[in-house]
């Protein structure tokens, strides 16, 4: 009788798991990936997986990746899941990106500034044609070498505000937000929407800051600077006093300058967006500095008329990992509901009069 | 036991956390509690917050059944149950007089619970008026000023449409007269069971990050109107496995003929019934 079929749960999902742990593997005959491979050679993939996951570890997101067959919101989960476990010791000063090694710098809005444009190991001109040659693999010639200048690359933002054209960098006033600790509540603040935003879905980000430019939620935006490179990350122990590296992260930072706002009695400024993604995230960075941007337009006195403006459906909607959850849940049983939907549908049906 | 990891997988001091949270809800019975939820090894969607509730309340003594649409055998009953069996090694069962906690997903059993069990629900959202009100910040306000006029327009409506509330399952309750509470996706049948319960009832939802409770010998009403009381519906058929007329029944389909078996959905009641 099919009754049976829904017995045997256990031994089910015993031998699912084989299966998957055999499907993973693939043909035994190919050499297997290693997770040193993903590491190095899936650098994008893994930077991602980091950030979705909000765990700096390479190698740890690597794993995920592994063990996700690629998927990668499946991969940023495993990981996810396994920070929930981890003890915070400490909040970090906040990153000096003014004192990034840049691998990368470019500003859209000047065509020269100090510290020059650095165009770094970007896709951005190659022309997107299938290199047959890559399937042969192979080591590429060695790419020339350049001394970087010793001193700061001061930041875009920074040279515009010399001169008050654009609004200050906000105070940081102690410890910020912790979503993962204190759930969101509505208004967020902006420590606690950008934590979202950077922890959010890449493509949901992007989707929704090209909205904005389609017109739904228009913020005039110019990317200031975009940066990729290294960065120390410091904390002051209490019993310091002072602050101490404690190790180096690689993040893209994104300063969108959007358009001004100003009055009778306040003079006239630009107004920012931020974005910014572990290692080289630039479409991330870049898309979550569009919404951050549009995500002020309360604050700002702008007219609130697109879904990338408000704040409760986008920070409720950006986390995959709680979207993937709910949204595939769909698929457990739901035969106790679905049977009580056919009871009160076969009444309603019985009683009605054609 | 799995090695490595704190007694029910969360560490002591999410626990704590959590065990803050419930002190706050059973105080104000059907009051949201938000709290800092931690993602869990399973998928949100699948009980993380029904998980982390029993964690932060298991016990090693405790004797844990879980079921899932009644079943203890479906598969992610199984694989809660498992869950909990591998990283705090407490004695499981599938029956429900044995059970010191019981966690579920859209069920209440059919055996009268007792003051010494405490039932765990998996809520996928906790929010009842968000079908109505989809922005929390505004239901937030709504529940501060128990105005709750929308959800009983909503019933109203639909028996002008329809001659009956058509909501069948995970139908909105009032809570010791204060709270408006979604019972979870439960079918409307098992809402009665909700009131005047001996056992503590605890409310889980992992993905929205809040908790709640209705404490024992509390008063839970279904919203209703003194013309259309609220009405508990079960399939009009006996149990074909155990004859059972008062259980809420599942739909089997048997053929592709329009055959069909009735059963019972709490497969340790209709086990019971059948020993």
């Amino acid at each position: 009788m099919a009754y049976v079929a829904v017995k045997g749960g256990e031994r089910a999902i015993d031998a699912a798991h084989a299966w998957l742990a055999e499907a993973r593997r693939g043909d035994p005959a190919v050499d297997e990936i290693g997770v040193d491979q993903i590491a190095s050679q899936l650098g994008r993939a893994v930077d991602r997986v980091m950030a979705e996951g909000s765990v700096y570890d390479r190698d740890l997101a690597a794993l995920a990746i592994k063990q996700a067959q690629g998927d990668l919101i499946e991969a940023a989960f495993l990981l996810r899941a396994y920070r929930a476990t981890l003890p915070r010791f400490a909040a970090t000063l906040p990153l000096d990106t003014g004192r990034m090694r840049p691998l990368r710098r470019i500003s859209a809005v000047f065509k020269d500034l100090p510290g020059g444009q650095m165009l770094g190991p970007t896709t951005d001109y190659t022309h997107r044609l299938l290199d047959f040659a890559l399937a042969e693999g192979g080591t590429p010639p060695p790419a020339p070498l350049a001394t970087p200048d010793a001193a700061d690359i001061p930041r875009v933002h920074d040279i515009l505000g010399h001169e008050g054209l654009i609004e200050p960098d906000p105070v940081a006033g102690g410890e910020p937000a912790d979503l993962t600790r204190q759930p969101l509540a509505f208004p967020a603040a902006r420590d606690a929407r950008l934590q979202a935003l950077a922890r959010g879905d890449e493509g949901f980000l992007l989707s929704l800051g090209y909205a904005t430019q389609r017109g739904y939620g228009h913020t005039h935006p110019f990317v200031g600077e975009i940066r990729m490179g290294e960065v120390a990350v410091e904390i002051e122990p209490p019993e310091l006093g002072f602050a101490i590296e404690i190790g180096d992260l690689v993040v893209t930072e994104c300063q969108m300058v959007n358009q001004f706002a100003g009055s009778k009695t306040t003079p006239a400024q630009f107004t920012r967006g931020y974005g910014l993604a572990f290692g080289q995230g630039e479409r991330r960075a870049m898309a979550m500095a569009l919404v951050d941007r549009s995500l002020r337009a309360g604050e700002l006195g702008e007219d609130a008329t697109g879904p990338a403006q408000d704040v409760e459906f986008v920070l409720s909607h950006c986390d995959n990992i709680e979207a993937t959850g709910f949204v595939e849940h769909l698929k457990l049983p739901h035969y106790v509901d679905f049977q009580s939907e056919l009871e009160v549908l076969r009444r309603i049906r019985g009683e009605a009069t054609p | 036991m799995t090695q490595g990891y704190n007694f029910a997988y969360l560490d002591e001091q999410t626990k704590r956390m959590i065990r803050r949270a419930l002190l706050k809800a059973v105080a104000i019975p059907g009051h949201q509690v938000p709290f800092g939820s931690r993602e869990m090894p399973l998928p949100y969607g699948w009980g993380t917050g029904g998980i982390q509730v029993t964690a932060a309340v298991l016990g090693a003594d405790d004797v844990l059944k879980v079921i899932d649409q009644g079943a203890d055998d479906t598969t992610n009953a199984v694989s809660i149950r498992r869950f909990f069996a591998r990283t705090a090694g407490v004695r499981t069962t599938t029956r429900t007089a044995e059970a010191t906690i019981i966690q579920t997903r859209h069920r209440i059993p059919e055996r009268k619970l007792r003051e010494d069990q405490i039932l765990v629900y998996q809520v996928p959202l906790p929010e009842p008026l968000a079908k109505l009100e989809p922005s929390r910040a505004e239901t937030k306000k709504m529940h501060a000023l128990a105005d709750y006029g929308a959800m009983h327009v909503k019933l109203y409506e639909d028996i002008t449409r329809y001659g009956h509330v058509s909501i069948s399952y995970d139908y909105p309750v009032m809570v010791n007269f204060r709270h408006l509470m979604s019972p979870s996706p439960i079918p409307a049948f098992d809402n009665p069971k909700l009131h005047m319960s001996p056992a503590l009832q605890l409310f889980g939802a992992g993905r929205e990050k809040r908790i709640y409770a209705v404490p024992p010998w509390t008063t839970v009403t279904s919203l209703d109107f003194e013309d259309h009381p609220f009405r508990a519906t079960r399939a009009p058929h006996a149990c074909g496995l155990c004859g059972a007329t008062d259980s809420y029944l599942d739909e089997v389909v048997t053929d592709d003929r329009g055959g069909r078996l009735f059963c019972c959905s709490d497969t340790d009641y209709c086990a019971g019934r059948r020993a």
